[in-house]
């Protein structure tokens, strides 16, 4: 059994084939990043150059820019190599200011708290 | 009685030195004997023969990605290509992602192709580790 060393970067699971590469890393908490893979470690920590937040709310998107950032491994979920070919994302959806998403946003927590709230009164009511 | 003492107390000391010095000796790769590391090599030893087949993995989160399997390692951190999520409309983000890298932790299952399991070499195999463990 041989453990993968620096040589054999095209056959094991480094993400040094992702080095400066625009990239969408998904967070534990939901939250989508866009960035450059400036560097990383085993594990899995990465630093994002000009990196963005992509706020979707419904058919509404915004990127909010963040700068440089630096993840801690353990909140990451996924690490995609976007295709600079083709769209990023579907034609339906329009994009929108910063205070518009963060309406939508708010918008769609009430919404979810609502429902949360009136399940918790059907289940209160419990019918045997 | 006296002499006793003072020699216990000598022999603790120099247990606390070699303690130390493991310490600050160079980072080890993980050692495979241990009780816990076997089963991990076993799962690790299985995909790497999966290599090249078409998987879908469901992630914790619900997001479930098909994909063809490029790499796997020690952490069972996968790295898809050709990837296409199974449910697109619902995460509209993940369009234009075609490889990805799956860190291990996040993964809920590794669905398989029926014909990619040798049921019983994977039964033989773990049999042989539970009896060596």
């Amino acid at each position: 059994m041989s453990w993968a060393g620096p040589d054999d970067i095209f056959l094991s699971t480094s993400l040094a084939t992702y080095l400066d590469k625009k990239l969408l890393v998904l967070l534990r908490d939901g939250r989508k990043l866009l960035g450059l893979l400036r560097s990383f470690d085993q594990f899995a920590n990465v630093v994002l150059e000009g990196a963005c937040e992509r706020v979707i709310v419904g058919n509404l998107y915004c990127d909010v820019p963040l700068g440089l950032y630096v993840i801690r491994g353990e909140n990451v979920v996924l690490i995609g190599e976007l295709d600079l070919e083709k769209e990023e994302l579907p034609p339906h959806m329009t994009a929108v200011s910063e205070a518009e998403i963060k309406r939508a946003q708010k918008a769609e927590r009430e919404a979810t708290d609502l429902k949360g709230s009136m399940r918790k009164r059907m289940e209160f009511l419990d019918f045997d | 009685m006296k002499i006793k003492l003072t020699s216990a107390s000598y022999s603790v000391r120099s247990i606390k030195f070699s303690f130390c010095s493991n310490l600050l000796a160079k980072p080890r790769k993980p050692s495979l004997f241990l009780g816990r590391g076997i089963e991990i090599i076993l799962f690790f030893s299985y995909f790497k023969d999966l290599v090249g087949r078409e998987v879908t993995v469901e992630l914790k989160n619900d997001l479930a990605i098909r994909g063809t399997l490029h790499s796997v390692d020690q952490y069972l951190n996968i790295k898809l290509e050709n990837t296409r999520v199974v449910d697109q409309d619902k995460y509209p983000h993940m369009l234009s992602v075609r490889n990805c890298f799956i860190r291990g932790s996040v993964v809920r299952y590794v669905q398989l192709p029926p014909d990619g399991v040798d049921i019983e070499l994977l039964h033989d195999a773990t049999r042989r580790e539970a009896r060596g463990g």
